[in-house]
């Protein structure tokens, strides 16, 4: 099943996909466009933990002039940062090199202390995608990449849905891809991340324990390229979903 | 004051690094070194998860594999309401450019444990996000009662021995030019929090503790505060 959040009408719903449309969770039918698109979980008692990835495809750490980690890099978010589907993202007046990241987002399902790879999949409540913005011109060497880059309001789009586990018969087989104003410009497959999610499952419940609707956003392979105002960026995970955003 | 629930946060809490003049001076030249090649322009964040969280008095777990821990203790400011809510009405009369988005509402205690790491290279995930690595004090206390930050100092006693007092005087961006730095490129919200820094020792390091050892934080002239206490434990196998 596909699950969304939305607001219409003046509330805020949870929605399921149904036959192209949005059935809201009292019973509703709505168009897909008469809705405005929220990131597609429900609120959670304390801070979201939200991980994302750097350098999870060996393409991409050499498109970056890295060689690949030999141990997650690892950054952590705020909520704040996240924005849904078919939203805005700003771009600071006067940079030259803002980019986005189309990634496979894990939903975490239950509390997760100490697990194997080998269970990893039974924490996994669903998947979404994330577009996790970089803009370059900030990058520091403390604590890299550092909050001014990865952090900013507006700057991870999310959804437009979260995808129940049991409907992704793998994870790390699913076609990626975004295109900018209809032009293809990155394209790869979950199967290329260095660390995969049972991985990241079993080193991150090592030492730090994950609660339902914490995220892991998994990394994104070649292919990055400037996005300027008025562009519109389309990030695509095969079978979890299409999320547009355009800059402004 | 002591009436009122213990404060717990309700927002992401953000740490601060090289906040204090004594921070920076031990890095000295290795600033303009690789990795880092310069110094840091922006502040330097991070992020303390909520699985870090430790109530003022629960033992804090420490895994088998690490010797010592290092002490973080600062305090932190509580994000109020908007510029734009009611209550700030007098505020909101302000030029609207003028105004700060965000607006401190409390200061707290707080404890930042982290594993000891030379490099601040890469974000500190796996140093900083262990469960229960970050005390939290109970008494959270009016940002019209602290005034300016810069005044306060904190001692931080293990076992009862005064290990080090951190001098607010010594920061390198005040707590108004921190947030106005975060603000550039960042809103943060209601009951979001934000570390001041955590300073070093005179002449670099930071406090180290063991199992068995209890770490009290406290404010001298400001008991609102109250004493900020955790003890590190062996995490159970």
């Amino acid at each position: 099943m596909k699950h969304a959040r939305v607001a219409y009408a003046g509330a805020i719903h949870d929605a399921i996909e149904r036959d192209g449309q949005l059935l809201l969770a009292d019973g509703r039918l709505v168009s897909q466009d008469a809705v405005v698109w929220l990131p597609p979980f429900k609120p959670v008692q304390h801070a979201r933990t939200i991980l994302a990835l750097g350098l999870n495809y060996a393409d991409h750490a050499k498109e970056l002039e890295f060689k690949a980690p030999e141990e997650p890099l690892v950054f952590i978010k705020g909520e704040a940062a996240l924005i849904g589907h078919r939203a805005f993202t700003r771009r600071p007046a006067g940079v030259t090199f803002m980019h986005y990241e189309c990634e496979l987002t894990v939903v975490i399902g239950k509390s997760a202390r100490r697990v194997k790879r080998y269970d990893a999949y039974d924490f996994v409540a669903g998947y979404t995608v994330a577009n996790d913005y970089a803009i370059r011109d900030y990058l520091e060497n403390w604590y890299r990449p550092n909050l001014r880059v990865k952090n900013r309001d507006t700057c991870t789009p999310i959804g437009p849905w979260r995808v129940d586990a049991a409907d992704i018969a793998n994870p790390q087989a699913l076609a990626l891809q975004t295109t900018v104003n209809g032009k293809v410009t990155q394209s790869g497959n979950t199967r290329d991340m260095i660390f995969n999610v049972p991985f990241l499952i079993e080193y991150f419940s090592s030492f730090m324990t994950l609660q339902p609707g914490d995220l892991i956003l998994t990394g994104t392979p070649d292919g990055v390229v400037d996005c300027q105002p008025g562009d519109v960026i389309v990030t695509e995970i095969e079978g979890i979903g299409i999320l547009h955003n355009t800059i402004r | 004051m002591t009436s009122e629930a213990p404060f717990w946060p309700t927002g992401t809490v953000y740490g601060t690094l090289l906040n204090f003049r004594d921070e920076v001076a031990a890095l000295g030249a290795q600033m303009t070194q690789p990795p880092y090649k310069a110094k840091p322009q922006a502040p330097v964040l991070f992020v303390k998860t909520a699985n870090t969280w430790s109530a003022n008095g629960v033992a804090v777990p420490v895994p088998s594999r690490v010797p010592e821990v290092e002490v973080g203790a600062t305090l932190a400011m509580v994000m109020g309401l908007s510029p734009f809510s009611e209550s700030n009405w007098p505020l909101a009369l302000v030029n609207s450019a003028q105004l700060a988005t965000n607006i401190v509402a409390y200061y707290v205690l707080m404890d930042d444990f982290s594993l000891p790491h030379a490099s601040y290279f890469r974000p500190p995930v796996k140093f900083k996000c262990l469960d229960g690595f970050l005390g939290v004090g109970a008494q959270r206390v009016s940002a019209d009662h602290v005034g300016d930050p810069a005044k306060l100092k904190l001692e931080v006693r293990i076992n009862d021995e005064l290990r080090q007092t951190v001098d607010f005087s010594h920061m390198v961006r005040s707590a108004a030019q921190l947030l106005a730095d975060v603000d550039e490129f960042m809103t943060l919200r209601e009951g979001d929090v934000l570390m001041l820094g955590c300073d070093c020792l005179p002449g670099g390091g930071r406090p180290l503790a063991r199992v068995g050892d209890r770490i009290d934080i406290s404010v001298p002239g400001m008991p609102a505060f109250g004493t900020l206490s955790n003890t590190l434990v062996a995490e159970a196998p």
